[in-house]
Parts: C-alpha cells; sequence; structure tokens
C-alpha cells in the first residue's frame, strides 16, 4: 500500500518527472547500441524534460526536505531544461556529422549521451535541491560528468584541458564542502542535528540567528568554491580550455547552463548570508570578483587565436557582469542580473551551435583559418553574425537591454564602480566585433581538406533551427517582454534582496 | 570527564590526520608520499569510527568504511600499482623546496587557527578544535597539490584535501549525507582518475609528468 | 632532608644504568640485526678497560683538548642529575628548569666540538662543524618543546611539570602530542642515532660525533662515551618524566613508593631504548642535505604545538 501510495505522489509530483526522466535516460542510453537511434531518443528524452519543467508554472509542489520548487528556481529549470533540448536536437546534427568523419568510435557515442543526459540531470538535481548538501552532491557529479565528457575526444589537449578542470575544479567543490559543513555548523544551534539544519526553505527563515561570523566565513569558502565554477576570476584557469577542448554541444552546455547553475548555488547562499543582520555584506567581495572577471576577460579576447576559447573568455566576461550586478543588488541591478542570465545562456548555447557547424565546416578552430561565413554559408552565417554582435552588447538584442540595465543601475547606485564596468564591456565589445568582421566577411577561403560538413540537407536545418530559434528569443526579449515575465524577473529580484 | 576523553581522543586522532599531511609533504619519495597517504587515510578512518562512536551514529561507521577501504587501502595499493607499471619517475618533483613548503604549511596552520579562532569565540572548543584542524588539514591538502608537479602526487593531494573535508564533516555533530558526501568524492576520483587520466595519458605521453602537458599552452596562433 | 638522600641515589642511580642502557639497546639491535651481539654488560667491560689503558694525546693538542671530556662529562651528568627519574622529590629540583637543561647540554655540546677542532685535523673539524649544524636546529626545537610544555603546566620545571600532568587536570592535549613528536626527533638529534648519525660508523663520508671524538683515547675516551651514554638515558628519562610521568614517587612517598618509581623508571627505560633500537633497525640513515629538513620538522612540529594551545582551552 505504501508503494503505490508513495508511486501516487511520485507522480504527482513533477519534480520527481523532470528528475526521473533523464536519469533513466542516462541508464537506458549507457547500454543502448547503435548511435543513431541514441542521438534521436536524447532529443526525445530531452524535449520530455522540457515538457515536464513546464509543468511547474502550472502546479507547483509543496516543498520536501529534499526538493523545492520556488520562484526563482523554477524559472532556471525551464531554462535549463529548454536549453538541454535545443542542445540535444543540435547535439544530434553534429554527432552525425562527427561519427561520419570516424572522429569517435560508437562506444563513445554511447557514452557521450549516457553522460549528456546525467549532466541534465546532476544539473536539475542542483536547481530544485532542497538540501544544501544535495545540491553540492549534484553540482559535484556535475563536475564529474563534464570532465568525462571534455575528455572524449582523446587527444593531448582535451586531457590536458580535463585534468586541469578536474583538478581547478574539484579544489573548488571541495571548498565548496567546506563552506557548506561551515553553514550546517551555524545552524545546528538554531536548527538542530539532521536534515533540518541543511533544508533552504527552513534555514532561510531562521538564518537571522546564525552566527555571524561563521556564516562571514562559510561565504568567503562558497564564493571560492561555487566561483570556481562560475569561472570568476582568478579561478578561471579551467573554463577556456574546458569549453575549447570538448564536444561543441558540451560547450554549449557548459557555458549556458553549468556556470548557471554554479551561480545559482552562490546566489542561493548569498540571501542565506543577506538574511542575518550582523554578517559582512556579500556585495563587494562579489562586485570586486566580476569585475576582475570583466577586466581579465576583456583583454584576454584580443588575443585570442581558436574561435572556442574566444567564446570562452566571453563567458567568463559576462559571468562577470552578472556576478556584478547581483553584487551590486537592489531591484534593478537584480532584474538585470536575472535576464543577462538567461539572455546569456540563450545566446552563447547559440553561438556555439553556430561555431560547432562552423568548424566542421572549415575543419579547423583557428579563427585566422574562418573567413567569408556570410558568403559561403548564407544561413548558418548571418546567424552566427547576429549572435555574436548581440553578445556584443549590441541594441536591440535582450543582452543589450540587461547590460544597459546592469550599467544604469550601477550608475544610480555607486557611479565611480559604473565607469570600469563600462570601459570593461566597450573592451569586449571592440574584441568580439573585430574577430567577427573577420569571420564573417570577405571571400571564403578554398575548400578544407580536413573539412567534414556540407553535404546532409537535414543535418544542417537542424543545427540551424536551434541557433535562429534562440537568436529570435533574445531578439524578441530586446524588444519586447512579455509583462507577466517582467512581473516574475521583479518577484525574483525581490526575493534576491 | 567521558565526554571531555572522547573530545580529546577525537583531537588526537584529528592531530594524528594532520601530521600526516605534513608528512606527505615532507617526503621525497613517490612510495613514502603513498604510504603516508595510507596512513592519513587510515587514521581519516579512526576519526570516523570515534565519531560514530561518539555521537550514536552508526551511517558514520559506512564513512569510516570507505575512508579505510577505498582510500587507506584500494587508492594506494592502485597507485602503486600505476606508478610501477608505468614507470614513473620515483622522485617527488618540487615546485618548491621541502623545507619552505614545511614553513608554509605551518603558516597555513596558523593561518587555518587565526581565521577560525575569532569565528567560534562563542563556539565549544570542540568545535574550534576539529574545525582549525580539519581546515588545516584542507590547506596543506591544497599546498601539496600546489607545488609537487606530477599527476600522481596531484591527486594525492586532492584526496589528502578530501580527507580534511571528511573530517570536518564527521566532527559537525548530527550533519547528515556525510556519507553521500564521501561516496560522491570516492567515485570522482575512481572515475576521474582511474577510469580515464592514467590510461589516456600513458597511451598520449608515456608518461605522468605534466610538466610534458605544460608545453601546450592553449592557444595556437 | 630526604630530598638530598634520594638526590645522591639519582646521582649514583644514572651514572650506573646509562652503560645498560646502551648495552642494551645495541644488543637488541644486534639481535634484530640476526647477529648474537655483545652482552648487554659489555659498556661496563670497556670502561674499565679504557680506564686500564695509557692516554695518547696529539702534539697539537692543547689544554682544551684535556679539559673537554671532564667539562663534557660533567655538565651531561649535572644535567641527568636535575631531571626527575624515580621520585620528583630531590634536592636540585627547584634549582634547574628546562631552559637550564639545554644550556647544559649546550656546554657539552661546545666542549666537544671545540675539542674535535683543537687537534687541528679534518675530521674533528668536521664532525663539529656539522654537530653545530646540528645542534643550531635541534635546538631552538628542544625550546619550542620547552615553550608549549610550560604554556601548559604554567612552568619550566621538570618537577612541577610531573606535579601538573599527574594532578589529572591534563586531558590527552594535541599540543602535547606534537611536543612529544618533536622531543622525539629532537632527541634523536642530540644523542647522534640514526637517521641523524650512526653512533656505530666510522666511515668518513657520515659520522658526525665519532668524527669529533676520533683522537680520544684511553680515561678521556672513557670520559667520553659515558657522557654520551649519560646523556641517551637522559633524554629518555625527561620523555619519562614530562609525557609519561605516572609511578613516580610524590614528596612525602615512603619507601615503598619509592620502589615503585624505581621499578617503573625501569620499565620505562627498558620500553624507550627496545623502541629506539627498533627504530634504528627499520629506519636508514639520511643524508647530511635533509638534517634541516628533519630538525626544521621538529622545530615546526614545537611551533605548531605551541600554536595548538592557543585552539584548545589549555592557555
Amino acid at each position: 500500500m505504501s508503494v503505490t501510495a508513495a508511486m501516487q505522489a511520485g507522480a504527482a509530483n513533477p519534480i520527481l518527472w523532470i528528475l526521473a526522466i533523464p536519469l533513466g535516460a542516462a541508464g537506458f542510453l549507457a547500454v543502448l547500441p547503435g548511435w543513431r537511434l541514441a542521438t534521436w531518443l536524447n532529443v526525445a528524452v530531452s524535449g520530455a524534460t522540457f515538457l515536464s519543467s513546464l509543468v511547474l508554472f502550472q502546479h507547483r509542489p509543496e516543498p520536501t526536505r529534499l526538493l523545492f520548487i520556488d520562484d526563482f528556481n523554477v524559472y532556471l529549470v525551464a531554462l535549463t531544461a529548454f536549453v538541454g533540448f535545443t542542445t540535444s536536437i543540435f547535439s544530434a546534427a553534429y554527432i552525425s556529422r562527427e561519427s561520419r568523419a570516424k572522429h569517435l568510435s560508437d562506444m563513445h557515442l554511447r557514452f557521450y549521451h549516457a553522460m549528456y543526459q546525467a549532466f541534465l540531470f546532476t544539473m536539475l538535481l542542483a536547481l530544485v535541491a532542497n538540501n544544501i548538501g544535495v545540491m553540492w552532491v549534484a553540482i559535484e557529479a556535475a563536475t564529474l560528468t563534464t570532465v568525462l565528457m571534455v575528455s572524449l575526444y582523446r587527444t593531448r589537449e582535451a586531457i590536458e584541458a580535463a585534468w586541469k578542470y578536474f583538478i581547478l575544479c574539484s579544489v573548488g567543490i571541495g571548498l565548496a564542502l567546506f563552506g557548506t559543513t561551515l553553514v550546517y555548523l551555524a545552524a545546528q544551534p538554531v536548527m538542530g542535528d539532521g536534515a533540518d539544519a541543511m533544508a533552504w526553505t527552513l534555514l532561510i527563515t531562521k538564518a537571522a540567528g546564525f552566527h555571524p561570523d561563521l556564516l562571514n566565513l562559510a561565504f568567503v569558502f562558497l564564493l571560492v568554491g561555487y566561483g570556481t565554477k562560475v569561472g570568476l576570476a582568478p579561478l578561471h584557469a579551467w573554463l577556456p580550455d574546458a569549453h575549447a577542448e570538448g564536444p561543441t554541444p558540451i560547450s554549449a552546455v557548459l557555458s549556458g547552463l553549468l556556470l548557471n547553475v554554479a551561480l545559482y548555488a552562490l546566489l542561493r547562499f548569498k540571501m542565506l548570508i543577506s538574511t542575518n543582520p550582523e554578517t559582512l555584506a556579500p556585495g563587494p567581495l562579489m562586485i570586486m570578483m566580476g569585475l576582475s572577471s570583466l577586466f581579465l576577460s576583456g583583454f584576454m579576447l584580443y588575443r585570442r587565436g581558436d574561435i572556442k576559447r574566444l567564446f570562452a573568455y566571453s563567458s567568463i566576461e559576462h559571468m562577470g557582469v552578472i556576478t556584478f550586478a547581483f553584487g551590486l543588488g537592489g531591484a534593478v541591478a537584480n532584474f538585470a542580473g536575472l535576464m543577462h542570465m538567461t539572455m546569456h545562456s540563450l545566446t552563447k548555447s547559440a553561438i556555439f551551435f553556430a561555431v560547432g557547424i562552423i568548424t566542421q565546416n572549415a575543419g579547423t578552430k583557428r579563427i585566422a583559418d574562418i573567413r567569408g561565413l556570410t558568403a559561403s554559408h548564407p544561413v548558418l552565417g548571418w546567424g552566427f553574425v547576429i549572435a555574436v554582435l548581440a553578445i556584443a552588447g549590441l541594441p536591440p538584442m535582450g543582452v543589450f537591454m540587461s547590460e544597459f540595465l546592469v550599467v544604469t543601475s550601477a550608475f544610480s547606485k555607486q557611479p565611480l564602480l559604473a565607469l570600469p564596468l563600462v570601459v570593461g564591456l566597450l573592451l569586449a565589445f571592440g574584441a568580439l566585433v573585430s574577430r567577427l568582421q573577420g569571420m564573417a566577411f570577405g571571400p571564403p577561403p578554398p575548400p578544407n581538406r580536413r573539412a567534414h560538413g556540407g553535404g546532409n540537407w537535414l543535418g544542417t536545418m537542424m543545427a540551424t533551427v536551434p541557433l535562429w530559434l534562440h537568436m529570435s528569443l533574445v531578439v524578441i526579449a530586446g524588444l519586447w517582454l512579455p509583462a507577466p515575465l517582467v512581473a516574475w524577473f521583479e518577484a525574483v529580484a525581490k526575493l534576491l534582496g | 570527564m567521558l565526554q571531555q576523553f572522547s573530545y580529546d581522543l577525537a583531537h588526537l586522532i584529528g592531530a594524528t590526520v594532520l601530521m600526516a599531511g605534513f608528512g606527505m609533504l615532507y617526503q621525497r619519495r613517490l612510495f613514502a608520499v603513498l604510504n603516508t597517504f595510507a596512513f592519513q587515510a587510515l587514521a581519516l578512518a579512526a576519526a570516523a569510527a570515534w565519531q560514530a562512536h561518539v555521537q550514536n551514529a552508526p551511517h558514520l561507521y559506512a564513512t569510516a568504511a570507505i575512508a579505510l577501504i577505498f582510500k587507506a587501502i584500494a587508492v594506494p595499493i592502485a597507485l602503486h600499482w600505476l606508478v610501477e607499471r608505468l614507470g614513473i619517475h620515483r622522485t617527488v618533483e618540487t615546485a618548491l623546496s621541502i623545507g619552505w613548503t614545511m614553513i608554509v604549511g605551518v603558516a597555513l596552520v596558523a593561518l587555518a587557527i587565526m581565521l577560525v579562532l575569532p569565528v567560534t569565540a562563542k563556539a565549544a572548543a570542540l568545535t574550534r578544535e576539529s574545525l582549525s584542524i580539519a581546515m588545516s588539514v584542507v590547506l596543506l591538502g591544497m599546498l601539496m597539490m600546489i607545488t609537487r608537479r606530477n599527476a600522481v602526487t596531484q591527486v594525492v593531494g586532492f584526496m589528502a584535501l578530501e580527507n580534511g573535508l571528511i573530517l570536518a564533516a564527521v566532527s559537525a555533530k548530527g550533519m547528515p549525507l556525510v556519507v553521500e558526501i564521501s561516496i560522491a568524492f570516492s567515485v570522482l576520483v575512481a572515475m576521474t582518475v582511474f577510469g580515464i587520466f592514467f590510461f589516456r595519458i600513458r597511451e598520449r605521453f608515456d608518461s605522468l609528468d605534466l610538466h610534458f602537458l605544460e608545453t601546450y599552452r592553449g592557444d595556437r596562433q | 632532608m630526604t630530598a638530598v638522600v634520594w638526590q645522591i641515589v639519582q646521582i649514583v642511580l644514572v651514572l650506573a644504568t646509562a652503560p645498560l642502557v646502551t648495552g642494551w639497546v645495541r644488543w637488541v639491535k644486534a639481535r634484530l640485526n640476526g647477529r648474537r651481539g655483545a652482552p648487554p654488560w659489555q659498556p661496563y667491560r670497556d670502561f674499565y678497560r679504557l680506564l686500564q689503558k695509557e692516554a695518547v694525546v696529539a702534539h697539537s693538542a692543547s689544554w682544551i683538548f684535556r679539559a673537554a671530556p671532564y667539562i663534557t662529562f660533567a655538565s651531561v651528568w649535572l644535567a641527568a642529575c636535575i631531571v626527575p627519574t624515580f621520585t620528583t622529590n630531590i634536592f636540585l629540583a627547584p634549582a634547574a628548569d628546562l631552559i637550564a637543561l639545554v644550556a647544559l647540554l649546550a656546554i657539552g655540546r661546545f666542549w666537544t666540538a671545540l675539542a674535535g677542532m683543537d687537534v687541528g685535523t679534518a675530521f674533528g673539524g668536521l664532525g663539529a662543524s656539522r654537530e653545530m649544524m646540528i645542534a643550531s636546529l635541534a635546538e631552538p626545537a628542544m625550546l619550542m618543546v620547552t615553550f608549549s610544555l610550560s604554556l601548559v603546566a604554567g612552568t619550566t620545571q621538570p618537577a612541577q611539570i610531573v606535579v601538573f600532568v599527574l594532578g589529572g587536570n591534563v586531558g590527552i592535549e594535541v599540543s602535547l602530542g606534537l611536543a612529544l613528536a618533536a622531543m622525539l626527533m629532537v632527541a634523536i638529534a642530540e644523542n647522534g642515532r640514526i637517521p641523524i648519525d650512526n653512533p656505530a660508523t666510522h666511515l668518513e663520508l657520515t659520522m658526525v660525533h665519532e668524527a669529533m671524538v676520533l683522537e680520544y683515547s684511553g680515561r678521556h675516551l672513557a670520559m667520553i662515551e659515558a657522557a654520551q651514554m649519560v646523556r641517551l638515558t637522559l633524554f629518555m628519562a625527561l620523555i619519562a618524566c614530562l609525557f609519561a610521568p605516572w609511578g613516580m614517587a610524590m614528596p612525602g612517598a615512603g619507601l615503598p613508593g619509592i620502589l615503585v618509581g624505581m621499578a617503573a623508571f625501569a620499565a620505562k627505560l627498558f620500553i624507550l631504548a627496545t623502541a629506539l633500537a627498533w627504530f634504528e633497525t627499520v629506519i636508514a640513515k639520511m643524508r647530511v642535505f635533509r638534517y634541516s629538513d628533519f630538525l626544521g620538522g621538529a622545530l615546526l612540529l614545537g611551533l605548531l604545538a605551541t600554536i595548538f594551545l592557543y585552539v584548545s582551552e589549555a592557555v
């Protein structure tokens, strides 16, 4: 009886569906032979996850000890499931081309698909976890799955990248665990032993009574720990390598989703710290790290010769901007930060979709060898141009809107901080646009021997449809945000304090 | 009195873990590092088992068992095997001399204590002492990862860091999920290190010295 | 009054047992190495033989060379007299403390090194320079241990520390554990045991203490060797007194208490000497370049012991 009751409860709880679908799929895909079926199954499962995440908007379940949904994470869950879904479509196209080029064996592809779903599972779990320990375990597992995927190509560079990623991010999450333990120690005298002292929904109500010094120390560890995963300078060293050397769909989800999830964890703890009146303000620390990331990547963007690495640095830049916004705090800045998280997520994954096809067509990742995209592949090329302009922050795209909001709120709150922010943004803008010119325009190069794209009409379309879909969303958001969405972002911004 | 004794013993075991951390920094030979690590894991297992007994928390015995079987036995043996099998250079390559590393190590311990002391001014001596020991172990693990340039010593450094984290987690009274956390760490290390890297690095470079990897600096213009 | 009596007993006792302790260590080591070994009382016979022999002195030697054995022996013997062994009720106990102990040992070391250089042979100078290098690292470590102990106990007098430890106010302190580890390392270095120095070697590249006293013979050599043996016993007594004072007779204890104290002291010496022999068998001698790491480690342990005092509630 209890089993059926539990099953009924489970069926009623959409969170469990969101977690069970990718987890089950990961197990199934690990044993399923034949990659053609697996790519389609991957798309179907990701679509199902996305659909069940939409159910959350209609029916929000009661928080349990382990899982919960509130205004903040429901939007990130939907975004994650959506980008996971579109990336799986792109991945199908990408993988079939890679497989034709014999870059990956069947064994590796099976592993890749299983890990893709496992990765989605861990990110969703991290987002819906009501327990800071479970959240940590999920982010740690996300690290594991991505490390394995970054090393998929077995090249010298891929292994170095994966190793660097493993070493740096393991230390990062190690420190985050120490921070988590400290939060528990701070909570324990008030909440008593056990799982209560790790549950978000309970912690946030009682945080005012926690030991402020312990919380401060904990936040420093959490900032450094999860900050490593966000890719904030000076802890960003893993990020460009990991993005550059893994399969491109993984670069898309890394940039578009994993960084967001790590930032989400950090923001949750920021909320917790801000509830306690006696703690240090976490804002200045975050502003400092955000600005340093922005500047570092702004300068680094100029010297990049590798296209995936270029956009990896751009991810660091945008994470810096978002962290800056949340560090600034207040309704407008938080709103801008949330919007920028969304816009960056959509735009950057779209860019990586385009980059994936471009590098396959060109057979190289060297920017110098990529020329005349708008002439050789107009649909792809123009999509790429729009996406890069969007990420550079050109109006009327959504990224511009959110950056504009960050800058204005910085001017109104801390005019002195607004100046470096604007300089940093302009730096990055100049770098991206100058790089774009060479790649998008001019005469296309003669066909490359190593190129392995082309041909398949369906494949190209499958790769470009998600790109255009994302870009149209970004453009629409820049021109007109639906009123319910605005209201909702505002509610979350208030939640963030 | 009995309670005092259980605290004291817990701290003494914790200090043993810390001393083993210094021992690892002191070693010049790879096998000695591995043996010292095994000893540290053994001490950690003892600490976890003692906490399980004191806190009356049977699930911590599982953590102790993981530390004992996986870290004190399986990992050192496997790393021994790998080092022998792959013919890795048996001397620890240092980026900073051993003497200086030790001095920095003591400075880090002092730093950990300086951080913990004001934070736990009102807390019991129990928390203060275990927290400062655990944080010191974590920092020493990081120091080892930074100052020793070899894949094996880096992994050992990471696991030493992790030992400190587990030590903190078992000392925090009634903390849930400790077992899950130690499993998660073990899986991470096992999968990454043994599943992928050693074999692949072997395949590609015939060496586990990360120095060779550093010739690749990312951007190929 | 009793204090004077027990003091005299102790003066005789340390001198009488020291050769036996060294002989025992040698015998156990020989056994562990698979040799039959000389019986533990062989050192007594050696002394008898050495005292019979004529003392040969180099032409280039000055009065320092002749005086050094006596000064060294006297200072070490005096040091051994002030460390409580079987009772704290000894006459000299209040007069001396751990810092004085360190100073007394330093005097002995200083004169040995001076004598090593006095003859002007290469080995003497080499041994002296190495000895001084070791001393320059071992002494701060020893002082560090002293500091942490005196912070715990509130005194630097061994007898008072014993009273404090036996008083039961001290649990198992992390600091004490660290101090013990540091103390053991210092003791190994000060006594010239493996892995720092090998007391049995006369190989030019490795010897330290033996290199300094190579020129001695007859009664001078007997004095030097006696000083060496008393020093070993002294360190064992010191470790036993500071870290495991159980069984020691307190002032006011009658003859039964004293007998228990003596039995306990004998047992402690037995355990420590056997452990030393075992340790020397399993460990390999260190290269000279690593001395600084080893003793630096001892110093850092002592430092950690002091640091950790501020964490626990001892201070």
